[in-house]
């Protein structure tokens, strides 16, 4: 059966950390991070990536823009 | 030799905006300037030259109408009347920051406030020390004649384009509305190229993105911004310095009067010649940059300089700096729309200067 | 970042690319605040430029206010215009340009306060162009004060026990407002505050600038956005507490549609 696998990459200094991609990730992935950036703000990443769908959602609702989004089909 | 024709002031300017290839005219009604958008709307000069004519909402919309096309590097152009001026300083002061080409008229009438319909001159510091908000300065033309409100649109676009800088024709309700005969110049055809340095055109890979702004966050480069726009004006007093000079060689007295005040003086110049005066008139035709250095150089030689002005006396603080104290200056006026006959001019410097 | 699943390597490469960044947004980092509506709009407005290939044919009219920098982060040609005189600036470029695509990117402040009559002409004279209105009810940029658009009883830096109507008039419904002039072509109301909001908002703005095309008539969107610094709010409480009081009052929908009213203006309680 194939699987769709998602998976997004932050760009951790431009992430101003406002939990709006979190809130909107319907799989539940990104948490953020307890470490802080340059600019001190906690910054978001993939907690459970195996949950990822590459939906983009996040990266939609993203003010910044930081977050780019892949998906791969992967037949099991 | 193109054809004499009767014009009022307004209209020859209307006529000169379309035939100087104009590319687009907002303006808003106000006495005494309304024959020039009246004029234009007769003309059709959407199927004459395929310039653009709107009637604003606002004074204020007009003038940021005109911010907007001058962006786009075409040749643009609001007149009003001085309560209308008034509004559009704002927008003036966005075009000289952003350094953008336009030209602007203004038929003087008298204030403050509403004031009256009537012709003055009292918005000489206005015009020429800037107006609106910031250190800015426009070329002011100042037109004497229905032929001059024909010739200095092209001049003033000349300017306008040359300077990157609004340039304001300073003429008064009586220029705006008397009527003479004016040679009008051949058709010049509209702009179809476009520096793409600057203008707004839509982004091209070939370049980065232009952005019109006066706005900058950064004080070190603001402050080289307005080192770059001193610098200009500077330029402009340099190289745009006009005048007139009427029987000024052997004169112990001067009229210095610019404008309706200037076609008044030279009558005056006659009738204090036949009294056996000595008098000439120096008529500054760009007041910004002003002819400091013409009144200045025949300072020493006059007994007497009689500023005539429709106002409370602008113009006369600048002829005080050029001639340094060299000489007395002194004012006769009219205000409130009221004008001087030109006797009452002669009576006036023989009681200033007690020449009997 | 440590790679947690060996996977994700395999799925992070340029062919299974899915959403990016449109190039048409600068590398700058935005200026505004954690969980800002504004970016999102900004974003969008960009992917459409860039979607249908009209950069090269684009000029945008800044306003005063917090997104006074817009072109600062889009990467087209673009003019700043005075505080509430963009419509009046897009206009003058317009009817300069009428092949070009013109839209103003407004506030609140912006566009139904001190710029109502610009707005208001420039929608009844039906210049081509798009209006893009972001109604945050506030005034973002000078510190959290009472907007036109403030609704009644919020608090604000200048309604700090909330906005009395008697006192301070009643909050503005400029976008029913101008859907009643015969200029505009498409007036709608939306929001960027969930996926699918910013995926409807995404089809509004592109029938924006498709309908430029048509030279029918002005579109107008307003988009009822957060102000979580102004409104004294985390980004997501600020989100919720939009649902749960801006939206009442501001409905997102299509109210114009081709000319015609598809929504009526509801009255305000």
């Amino acid at each position: 059966m194939a699987k769709i696998k998602g998976a997004i990459v932050i760009d951790i200094e431009k992430c101003k950390g406002c939990e709006l991609c979190l809130v909107s990730c319907p799989t539940d992935v990104i948490r953020m991070e307890k470490k802080v950036n340059g600019k001190g703000y906690h910054f978001a990443y993939m907690e459970y990536p195996d949950n990822c769908t590459g939906c983009a959602n996040c990266a939609v609702v993203c003010p910044d823009g930081v977050i780019t989004v892949y998906r791969k089909k992967f037949e099991e | 030799m193109g054809k004499m024709k009767l014009m009022k002031g307004n209209e020859a300017f209307a006529e000169a905006a379309i035939r100087a290839g104009c590319d687009a005219y907002f303006g808003y009604p106000i006495t005494p300037q309304s024959e020039v958008m009246e004029y234009l709307a007769a003309q059709q000069p959407q199927l004459r030259t395929g310039m653009v004519l709107l009637q604003a909402e606002s004074e204020v919309a007009a003038i940021n109408m005109v911010y907007g096309a001058a962006g786009t590097g075409k040749r643009v152009m609001t007149s009003s009347s001085s309560p209308g001026i008034s509004l559009k300083q704002e927008g003036i002061s966005y075009l000289a920051g952003s350094q953008l080409p336009c030209l602007i008229l203004n038929v003087m009438r008298g204030g403050p406030g509403l004031g009256t319909i009537q012709p003055s001159q009292s918005d000489y510091f206005q015009a020429t020390k800037g107006g609106g908000h910031g250190d800015y300065r426009m070329i002011v033309l100042a037109p004497a004649s229905v032929q001059e409100m024909s010739d200095f649109v092209k001049l003033g676009f000349e300017l306008a384009f040359k300077y990157r800088n609004p340039v304001i024709m300073l003429s008064d309700g009586i220029i705006g509305q008397m009527m003479e005969k004016v040679e009008l110049f051949e058709q010049v055809p509209r702009l179809t190229e476009f520096d793409q340095q600057w203008v707004t055109t839509g982004k091209t890979p070939d370049r980065e993105r232009n952005v019109i702004t006066s706005l900058d966050l950064d004080p070190a480069r603001h402050e080289r911004h307005n080192l770059k726009l001193q610098a200009k004006y500077q330029k402009m007093r340099e190289n745009e310095v006009r005048f007139e000079n009427i029987d000024c060689d052997d004169a112990e007295y001067l009229f210095v009067a610019y404008g309706s005040c200037a076609r008044i003086c030279q009558k005056s110049v006659k009738l204090a010649r036949a009294k056996g005066i000595k008098v000439g008139l120096i008529r500054p035709v760009t007041l910004f940059p002003f002819p400091s250095e013409e009144i200045g150089r025949r300072a020493a030689k006059l007994k007497g300089i009689l500023t005539v002005e429709l106002s409370s006396g602008q113009m006369i603080e600048d002829v005080r700096l050029a001639v340094d104290g060299k000489v007395r200056v002194a004012l006769h006026n009219r205000m409130g729309g009221m004008v001087p006959s030109p006797e009452e001019v002669v009576d006036a410097l023989l009681k200033s200067f007690s020449i009997r | 970042m440590e790679i947690r699943n060996p996977r994700i390597q395999e799925i992070i490469s340029e062919e299974n690319l899915v959403y990016k960044k449109t190039s048409l947004m600068t590398d700058k980092a935005l200026s505004y605040c954690p969980g800002c509506g504004h970016g999102v709009v900004h974003r969008v407005i960009m992917e459409i430029i860039d979607e249908m290939g009209i950069q090269a044919d684009t000029i945008g009219v800044a306003p005063v206010g917090c997104s006074v920098l817009a072109y600062e982060f889009m990467n087209i040609d673009m003019q700043q215009a005075s505080h509430g005189r963009a419509p009046a600036v897009a206009t003058g470029i317009k009817r300069c340009w009428p092949e070009k695509y013109v839209f103003t990117y407004q506030g609140d402040g912006d566009l139904a306060a001190i710029g109502t009559a610009e707005t208001i002409h420039a929608c009844n004279r039906g210049e081509n162009i798009a209006i893009f209105f972001i109604n945050n009810g506030i005034y973002g940029m000078t510190g959290g004060q009472m907007a036109p658009t403030t609704l009644v009883g919020m608090r604000s830096s200048t309604t700090p026990y909330g906005r009395d109507a008697a006192l301070m008039g009643n909050p503005l419904k400029i976008t029913e407002l101008v859907a009643m002039l015969p200029g505009t072509y498409f007036v709608a109301r939306h929001t960027v505050h969930t996926p699918l909001a910013v995926r409807k908002f995404k089809k509004a703005a592109k029938m924006a600038f498709e309908n430029q095309k048509l030279n029918k008539g002005l579109s107008f969107i307003e988009i009822v956005s957060n102000c979580n610094s102004g409104w004294k709010m985390t980004p997501v409480q600020a989100n919720k507490w939009m649902e749960e009081n801006m939206l009442p009052f501001y409905p997102p929908g299509d109210i114009k549609m081709n000319g015609e009213i598809v929504k009526k203006a509801e009255k305000a309680e």
